[in-house]
């Protein structure tokens, strides 16, 4: 589904992905881990197609086309989501009209008809369910006033009426409490499904207790240092991520 | 941020919808303005002795008068010389009793601007009254109003029908020494709305004024009068277009509004005026004195305004709280985008005891655009238990633009409460990304981001008005479902 080949990208000048290559299946789903500054959320940022991103060499097919000649909302339309480490907040914009407008832009985009309001109320209060979204927040504002777990809810609920292909959750954990991870994390392997890849890209072991990948990469410095299966993760959280640094900054 | 800034500009470089010009012969006076003119036009209207004595006062008044200087807007010197103060479609006849007498020219005009008088007239609703440069061209459910005691009329027909009314509240809230477009609009104002509510009677429709500028090189110089009496209510619409012309075209307007114990007024406009094109040529210049005044006890007037169109608006629908437990309120979108400017607010003049107001104003800024938030607020010394909230929000599109605030505040008695909130913001690159994220256009984002920022008060425009408010930011309508 999605092959990101010898990726290089910066922002403002200053190079941080440094040779990226990741091939992730439908199905399948993929941990991206690594300290502070590594290169996680520019990763995240140039597939979902921030223009604030640079990449000036290699390339990522998604689907058999290039994904880096795609405008950001032609990517979501075709299948890809993020949900945002940081959801932005729209005052006055009611979160199910806006997700109703977003939903009929894909559908539109793929040849389905627009649902009207009663169909797609329909299909909000069963997804709702799914990945046990208070009703409160679905008709206040987008992500206005919502608490750090609220927001990160209800990227989820986005996920989840949106109904991608390819999934990338950018630090979904960080700001959570347990029970919050907890109530996120069930959500999203709700919608855990053969026709779906997820990437989780995370800075902790933790959300991957309850978010269990199918394979776990480490980045260092713009490049993958190491991939392993699920129990990668727990060895970062036992020996951190020094271990894995020498065999590749041998000058550290 | 290249992405958004282009899908802004693609916002403000939207067409104007109404520019047209319509094929209509017209009656017109000689440029100029004299006290010759001013008797011409009082004959032509064959006004009561009383309307032309006013009318002189005011123009020998304005004599004496300067055009202020002080709002926050520039415009070449208008040369008042230059101006025709009097055009009306020539009528077939003396005058159309009912609108199917109406030329059928004019019938198709507003049609094309959307609204059918016809329709309106078939489909209970909203009454207009239809104002083409200088008059009333025919205003619907005449007679369905009559019978309630309501009289909806052109203002030419109240002078004529209704003089004691005019007599007694025509300048009583915006007097014609008010300031220098009031007293110009005194001199030579040709036509306009007039709307008196009984005791008692609740409107069942709303009421609205369609005005349209089409002769070129004319003024509009119309004058609105609405009295509600005890325990009335009525909900007012205006709306305005104009065609595109390469020159300015001076629109001086007065509203007054009069409500007593208990009565109620809601006053709703959507102004879209011809803006002037891309690089600020032509648009009309929209200088305009509105007011209120809450006369009655417990009486209530909500000013509701939509400002996208005009080269520049300068406009302060404000309210005197004179009863006791009087309400007023503002609620204000202004958009400039290209080279429009404005400077709009209002003024809450608090009089009576435990005399409430509120003010929420959302200014958006585009392009070249300037606009300026200008509000007073005056606590008087016997306004026991006054209270006041402000609330003034900038949206700033782009970098070339500007947002300026401009609250005065003004409080004699110490009882008063008062709350003032301010914010600016860009309109940021993260928001439109977001939505992008989400499958949305740049200009699909860019809409319902300033949509939202409009929705506290859109949701005070009645229905209809709040749709096609939303229409003319170019957004479609929010809250259909949840």
């Amino acid at each position: 589904m999605l092959e990101i080949k010898n990726l290089h990208a910066g922002v403002g000048g200053k190079k941080i992905l440094q040779g990226i290559n990741l091939r992730v299946n439908a199905g399948e789903v993929h941990a991206v881990m690594g300290p502070n500054g590594s290169g996680k959320s520019t990763l995240s940022q140039v597939l979902a197609g921030r223009e604030s991103f640079e990449v000036t060499e290699g390339e990522i097919v998604y689907e058999g086309r290039d994904l880096l000649g795609m405008a950001p909302e032609d990517r979501a339309r075709e299948g890809v989501f993020m949900a945002f480490q940081y959801p932005v907040e729209i005052p006055g914009v009611n979160n199910t009209y806006f997700l109703k407008a977003a939903l009929n832009a894909v559908r539109r985009h793929r040849g389905q008809p627009e649902l009207d309001a009663v169909d797609f109320l329909k299909l909000v209060r069963e997804r709702m369910k799914l990945v046990e979204m208070d009703e409160s927040l679905i008709n206040r504002s987008v992500n206005e006033g919502f608490s750090g777990g609220e927001k990160k809810r209800n990227e989820i609920f986005h996920m989840a009426v949106l109904d991608p292909k390819l999934a990338i959750l950018d630090e979904t954990d960080s700001g959570l409490d347990i029970d919050a991870l907890k109530s996120v994390a069930k959500g999203v392997n709700t919608l855990r499904t053969k026709d779906r890849a997820l990437i989780v890209i995370t800075h902790y072991q933790r959300l991957l207790n309850y978010i269990v990948p199918d394979f776990v990469h480490v980045l260092s410095e713009g490049r993958i240092v190491k991939s392993g299966g699920k129990e990668l993760a727990h060895d970062l959280e036992a020996k951190g991520y020094g271990w894995l640094e020498e065999p590749v900054g041998a000058e550290r | 941020m290249s992405t958004s800034t282009s899908t802004i500009q693609e916002l403000a470089n939207k067409e104007y919808q109404y520019g047209f010009v319509t094929e209509i012969e017209s009656e017109m006076f000689p440029r100029g303005l004299s006290e010759e003119t001013i008797r011409s036009l009082s004959a032509k209207k064959s006004e009561p002795e009383f309307m032309l004595d006013w009318r002189l006062k005011a123009y020998r008044h304005w004599l004496t008068m300067k055009e202020p200087t002080w709002p926050n807007v520039k415009y070449p010197p208008i040369d008042y010389q230059n101006i025709i103060y009097y055009a009306a479609p020539k009528a077939k006849k003396a005058g159309p009793n009912s609108l199917n007498e109406v030329d059928p020219e004019l019938l198709q005009l507003y049609e094309k601007l959307g609204i059918s008088l016809q329709e309106q007239e078939r489909l209970a609703g909203v009454a207009v009254d239809a104002v083409l440069d200088s008059v009333s061209v025919g205003t619907t459910f005449r007679g369905k109003l009559a019978e309630l005691g309501i009289i909806f009329c052109s203002f030419s027909d109240a002078v004529k029908e209704h003089p004691e009314l005019v007599k007694k509240y025509l300048g009583s809230v915006v007097p014609y020494t008010d300031n220098f477009f009031a007293a110009l609009n005194s001199a030579v104002f040709s036509d306009g709305s007039f709307c008196y509510i009984p005791k008692g009677v609740r409107c069942p429709m709303e009421l609205s004024t369609y005005f349209r500028i089409n002769a070129k090189d004319t003024g509009q110089f119309e004058r609105t009068l609405i009295v509600a009496e005890e325990g009335s209510y009525v909900s007012y619409l205006e709306g305005c277009t104009a065609p595109m012309r390469d020159e300015n075209q001076l629109h001086a307007a007065v509203v007054e509004l009069v409500a007593l114990d208990n009565a109620q007024i809601k006053y709703s406009t959507v102004q879209n005026w011809y803006p002037g094109d891309k690089n600020g040529k032509g648009g009309i210049y929209n200088f305009v004195t509105k007011r209120g005044k809450c006369l009655g006890l417990s009486s209530k007037i909500s000013w509701t305004q939509v400002e996208t169109g005009s080269a520049i608006t300068w406009k302060y629908p404000s309210c005197i709280l004179l009863g006791d437990n009087s309400v007023g309120e503002f609620y204000s979108v202004a958009l400039t985008n290209n080279y429009q400017q404005a400077d709009t607010g209002t003024k809450m003049i608090h009089i009576g005891k435990n005399t409430r107001s509120t003010i929420v104003s959302k200014g958006i800024s585009a392009g070249h655009g300037q606009n300026t938030y200008r509000g007073a607020v005056k606590i008087l010394k016997g306004a026991e238990g006054a209270r006041n909230y402000s609330q003034c929000d900038s949206l700033l599109l782009g970098d070339k633009c500007g947002a300026h605030t401009f609250p005065y505040i003004e409080v004699k008695n110490s009882t008063a409460r008062m709350e003032h909130e301010a914010s600016t913001s860009k309109i940021g690159e993260d928001q439109i990304f977001y939505c992008k994220q989400r499958g949305l256009s740049g200009e699909d984002a860019v809409n319902m981001i300033v949509n939202g920022f409009c929705k506290e008060v859109f949701r005070e425009l009645p229905m209809e008005f709040a749709v096609e408010a939303q229409k003319l930011l170019g957004v479609s309508l929010e809250g259909s479902v949840g």
